[in-house]
C-alpha cells in the first residue's frame, strides 16, 4: 500500500474561468461568475440568476475536441481533466495503471431535455443521439476514452458531495494498490431539470447567494467541472514537478435525517469533518482553513455552521464558501473546491467569502471576507454535503 | 487484498419469484414479449404504510431488498452502504421531465425532483435503518454493480469495518423501454423459455434488486466467500477477453479444472453472445456452463442477480430448478461467473462454499 496519496496536477472550470490561472485571477479580484442566462435556454432567464461558464456548446466542442453533440456535462469534464493530466505532466503515463473516476448528477441531462419534449408528442420522435449518453457513466467513458485510460473508469451520483466521494474513492484505490494515477473529480452542467428542481424547493436566491450571511436567501446554480490528478509515492518520486499537497484524511457519514434537508445540529457535517480529522490524525487546530459547503441555504448554512462550532470551538480556522464565486455546481463542487483548497496551500491563499455583510447571529465565527495572501496553509477542511444526508470531508496537507 | 470477503446473507427482488415468504425457484416464470418485470412482494410486511406512499417503485424495490438482506444476517447497522444504479431513478425523473415540459416550467412541485437523484435509494436505505456510516452509490453502466462491490471489499480491507451492505437496483419504465427499444437492443416476439438460444438480433430487457449482506468475518453461518472479483473496459478483442479470464484465476491461485461451474451472461443476442460460445469452446471447454439471463432479462446490473444466483447454488449444493438444467455428479464447490454488458463492460466474480 502507498502509504500517502499525492497531488500531482489540477485542472478547473467554471463560471469565473476557463482554467486554473483564470480561476485564481477572479478569485483575487473578487470577480463572481453569476449572471442571466446566456446558453441555458430557460423561462426562467431573467428571474433566476445562474453561474455559467462562458461558451456555447459549439466553442464547447471545439476546446474539448468532443463531438458537439455530446453533453455540456462531458465537454466541461473533458477539458476540466485535460487540464489536470497536462498540468501533472506524467512522462510515462501509457505505462501506469491509471484510472478515472468522475461524478456528476445531471450527465446527459441537457441534450435529454431537448429529446424528452420531441418524444413526449410522439414516442417514435426525437433524435437518439440525443439520448444515446444519457447515463451519468456515459460522460465519463467519453473523457476516459480521449485520456486514454483503460484500467479503470467509474463514476459516483450522491448529489452534491459526488466528487468529493469520487476524489477519495480514487485516494483508496491507490492506497490499496490497484491503480497508480488517478484522475478524480466532477463534473455537472447547467439544465433545466436541476434549475426547475431546485426552485420547487424554493431554495434558489434571485440575486446573487450570500452563504453565511445573517440574510441569505438561498443558492445560485453554477456549472463547472474540477479534477486533481492523484498519484502513489512512487509516481510522485518520478515526476519532475513537485507535487501540490497529500490527500491527508477523509470521510463519509450519513446525516439520516430527511431526503433533502439537513439535520440542525449538522450531525453528517460533524462526523464527516470529525472523521476526516481523525484519518489524517489531525486535531482542529492543525486546520488552517476550511473551504465551506457554504452553499447560501437558509438550512445549509446553519447545520454546517452548528456542526463546525461544536466541532472547532472555541477557536476557529479562517474558512469561506468559494461557492459565493462559482454558484452551486452539485456534482462538480466537490472537485472545484479540491482544486481551490489544493492552490490554496500552493499559493498560500486564502479566499473571500463574498457578499457577506451581515454575520449570522447564530454562529460565534465570520468567515473571511477579504483575499489573503501570503498566508501559511499547512492542511485545509474541504466540505460537501448533499441530499439524502451525503456529507463528505476531505483534509489537503502540504508537503 | 488481505482479508477474505465473505457473504452472510443475499436478498433479490427480480421476474422470478426470489424474495421473502413467496420464494420458489424450481420453476421458471415465464415472460414472452420483449422485457420482463419484477416480481414484487408486499410492501406493507417491510415499510411503515406512510412510507410506501410516497416511495417510487425502484425506492422499494431496493430499499425492501437491502432491508430483507440484513434482517437475514442479523446485522442492525452496517458499517457502509453502498449502491449501484446504472439508470437511477427513472420514473421520478421521467415525471419531473414530463410536468417541466407540459407546465412550461411553471407550477411544478418538488416530490419527483427530490426522488430523482441518483442516490435516493442509498438514501432512504440510511434513513430507514439511521445509519450514520459511509453511504455510495455508483452510477457507471455496466459497471455500477462491480463498483459498489469493489468499494465494499476495499472497506472491508479496512481498519474499521467488518460488515458492509452492497447491491444494485435498476428499474424498466415505459419511456426507458421505448427509448432503449428505438436503439434496437430488443428482440419483439422473444420468450425466456428459449432466450438464451435464439441466435438473433437483440435481447429481452430485464430490471431486478439484489442486496448483500458482506463481511470479513469468518462464520459457518456464511453462505460463501467472494474469493475476487474483476472487471476489464472494452478489451480489443475476444483473445484480450480470455487472457484477462486466465490471468484473473492465475491471480488467484486458481485451476481452471477446480471451477465447478461457470455462470455466463448470455443474452440472446447473436453479436453479444459471440464470446462466450467462443469461451465455451475454449477455455471453458469440460466446465459446466449455465446462463442466467433467461430468468431476470438484460440490464446493466443485471450481474447483482448472477451473483445472488451463485450464492444460492453455493448455500444449497444444487442448481435451482428454474435455471433448467440438470446437474448431476460432484458437489459445487467453486462458482466463475463471467458476464459483459454491451461488450463494453467485462466483469468477473470469483466464489466459493
Amino acid at each position: 500500500m502507498s502509504a500517502s496519496v499525492l497531488v500531482a496536477g489540477v485542472g478547473v472550470m467554471s463560471s469565473i474561468g476557463n482554467n486554473v490561472a483564470e480561476s485564481l485571477d477572479a478569485l483575487e479580484s473578487g470577480k463572481a461568475g453569476m449572471g442571466d442566462m446566456h446558453y441555458l435556454d430557460s423561462l426562467l432567464n431573467g428571474k433566476l440568476p445562474v453561474a455559467e461558464v462562458k461558451f456555447s456548446n459549439q466553442q464547447l466542442a471545439t476546446i474539448s475536441g468532443l463531438s458537439s453533440s455530446v453533453s455540456r456535462t462531458a465537454q466541461l469534464s473533458m477539458i476540466a481533466a485535460r487540464e489536470a493530466l497536462n498540468d501533472a505532466s506524467i512522462k510515462n503515463f501509457d505505462q501506469l495503471r491509471t484510472g478515472f473516476i468522475s461524478a456528476n448528477t445531471v450527465a446527459g441531462m441537457d441534450k435529454t431535455e431537448n429529446f424528452f419534449s420531441e418524444f413526449l408528442s410522439d414516442p417514435s420522435k426525437g433524435k437518439l443521439r440525443d439520448v444515446v449518453h444519457h447515463e451519468c457513466g456515459s460522460a465519463s467513458e467519453l473523457v476516459a476514452d480521449e485520456l486514454a485510460i483503460r484500467n479503470y473508469v467509474t463514476t459516483i451520483s450522491t448529489a452534491c458531495s459526488s466528487s468529493a466521494n469520487s476524489i477519495f474513492f480514487g485516494a483508496r484505490l491507490i492506497k490499496h494498490n490497484m491503480l497508480d494515477v488517478v484522475i478524480a473529480g466532477g463534473t455537472d452542467a447547467l439544465t433545466k431539470f436541476t434549475l426547475n428542481g431546485f426552485n420547487t424547493l424554493m431554495i434558489l436566491d434571485q440575486n446573487f447567494c450570500k452563504p453565511f450571511d445573517e440574510h441569505r436567501q438561498g443558492l445560485n446554480l453554477g456549472e463547472g467541472a474540477g479534477y486533481v490528478v492523484l498519484v502513489s509515492e512512487r509516481v510522485a518520486a518520478s515526476l519532475e514537478k513537485n507535487p501540490y499537497c497529500r490527500l491527508s484524511g477523509y470521510c463519509n457519514a450519513n446525516d439520516a435525517y430527511h431526503q433533502t434537508a439537513s439535520s440542525p445540529n449538522g450531525t453528517g457535517s460533524f462526523m464527516a469533518m470529525k472523521g476526516a480529522l481523525d484519518k489524517s490524525e489531525l486535531s482542529v487546530n492543525d486546520i488552517s482553513y476550511i473551504n465551506l459547503h457554504g452553499t447560501g441555504t437558509q438550512n445549509n448554512d446553519i447545520s454546517e455552521g452548528t456542526a463546525i462550532k461544536d466541532l472547532f470551538g472555541p477557536s476557529y480556522p479562517k474558512m469561506s464558501s468559494t461557492k459565493s464565486f462559482t454558484g452551486h455546481t452539485l456534482g462538480a463542487s466537490g472537485g472545484i473546491e479540491a482544486v481551490f483548497s489544493v492552490l490554496a496551500i500552493k499559493h498560500g491563499i486564502i479566499y473571500p467569502n463574498l457578499r457577506l455583510t451581515d454575520p449570522m447571529k447564530e454562529l460565534p465565527f465570520v468567515p473571511e471576507t477579504k483575499f489573503l495572501k501570503n498566508q501559511n496553509i499547512e492542511h485545509v477542511l474541504s466540505n460537501s454535503f448533499g441530499f439524502g444526508g451525503n456529507c463528505s470531508s476531505l483534509i489537503f496537507s502540504k508537503i | 487484498m488481505d482479508k477474505k470477503v465473505y457473504i452472510r446473507s443475499i436478498a433479490s427482488i427480480s421476474p422470478q419469484k426470489t424474495f421473502g415468504d413467496m420464494m420458489s425457484t424450481d420453476e421458471l416464470l415465464e415472460y414472452a414479449g420483449d422485457k420482463f418485470t419484477c416480481v414484487e412482494p408486499d410492501y406493507s410486511k417491510i415499510f411503515d404504510p406512510k412510507l410506501i406512499r410516497r416511495m417510487s417503485r425502484i425506492i422499494k424495490m431496493g430499499a425492501a431488498t437491502a432491508i430483507e438482506c440484513l434482517h437475514k444476517s442479523g446485522v442492525k447497522m452496517p458499517d457502509a452502504i453502498l449502491t449501484g444504479t446504472a439508470y437511477g431513478c427513472l420514473e421520478d425523473t421521467s415525471v419531473f421531465l414530463t410536468k417541466l415540459i407540459e407546465n412550461r416550467e411553471d407550477m411544478l412541485t418538488p416530490t419527483a425532483f427530490i426522488q430523482s437523484t441518483h442516490n435516493t435509494v442509498g438514501a432512504q436505505i440510511a434513513l430507514i435503518l439511521k445509519c450514520h456510516n459511509y453511504n455510495n452509490t455508483f452510477v457507471h453502466r455496466g459497471f455500477s454493480f462491480e463498483s459498489a462491490l469493489l468499494d465494499a471489499m476495499l472497506l472491508l480491507n479496512e481498519n474499521e469495518n467488518t460488515n458492509v451492505l452492497a447491491g444494485a437496483v435498476d428499474e424498466i419504465t415505459n419511456n426507458s423501454h421505448r427509448i432503449l427499444s428505438r436503439f434496437g437492443l430488443y428482440k419483439h416476439h422473444a420468450s425466456n423459455r428459449d432466450l438464451l438460444l435464439s441466435n438473433s438480433k437483440g435481447t429481452m430487457a430485464g430490471e431486478g434488486a439484489s442486496f448483500f449482506s458482506l463481511t470479513n468475518q469468518s462464520s459457518p453461518e456464511n453462505i460463501a466467500q467472494l474469493v475476487a472479483m474483476a472487471t476489464f473496459y472494452k478489451p480489443l478483442d475476444i483473445e484480450e477477453t480470455e487472457k484477462n479470464i486466465v490471468y484473473f484465476l492465475e491471480d488467484m491461485s486458481t485451476d481452471m479444472n477446480d471451477i465447478d461451474l461457470v455462470i455466463l451472461g448470455k443474452n440472446g443476442d447473436q453479436k453479444g453472445d459471440k464470446v462466450y460460445d467462443h469461451l465455451s469452446h475454449s477455455i471453458f471447454k469440460n466446465r459446466e456452463t449455465i446462463g442466467y439471463k433467461h430468468l431476470c432479462g438484460e440490464y446493466p446490473t443485471a450481474t447483482a442477480f448472477a451473483v445472488w444466483l451463485a450464492s444460492t447454488i453455493l448455500q444449497n449444493k444444487m442448481v435451482p430448478g428454474f435455471v433448467g438444467v440438470e446437474k448431476n455428479g460432484s458437489p459445487i464447490k467453486k462458482i466463475l461467473i463471467y458476464n459483459h454488458y454491451e461488450r463494453i463492460h467485462h466483469s468477473l466474480f470469483l466464489l466459493s462454499a
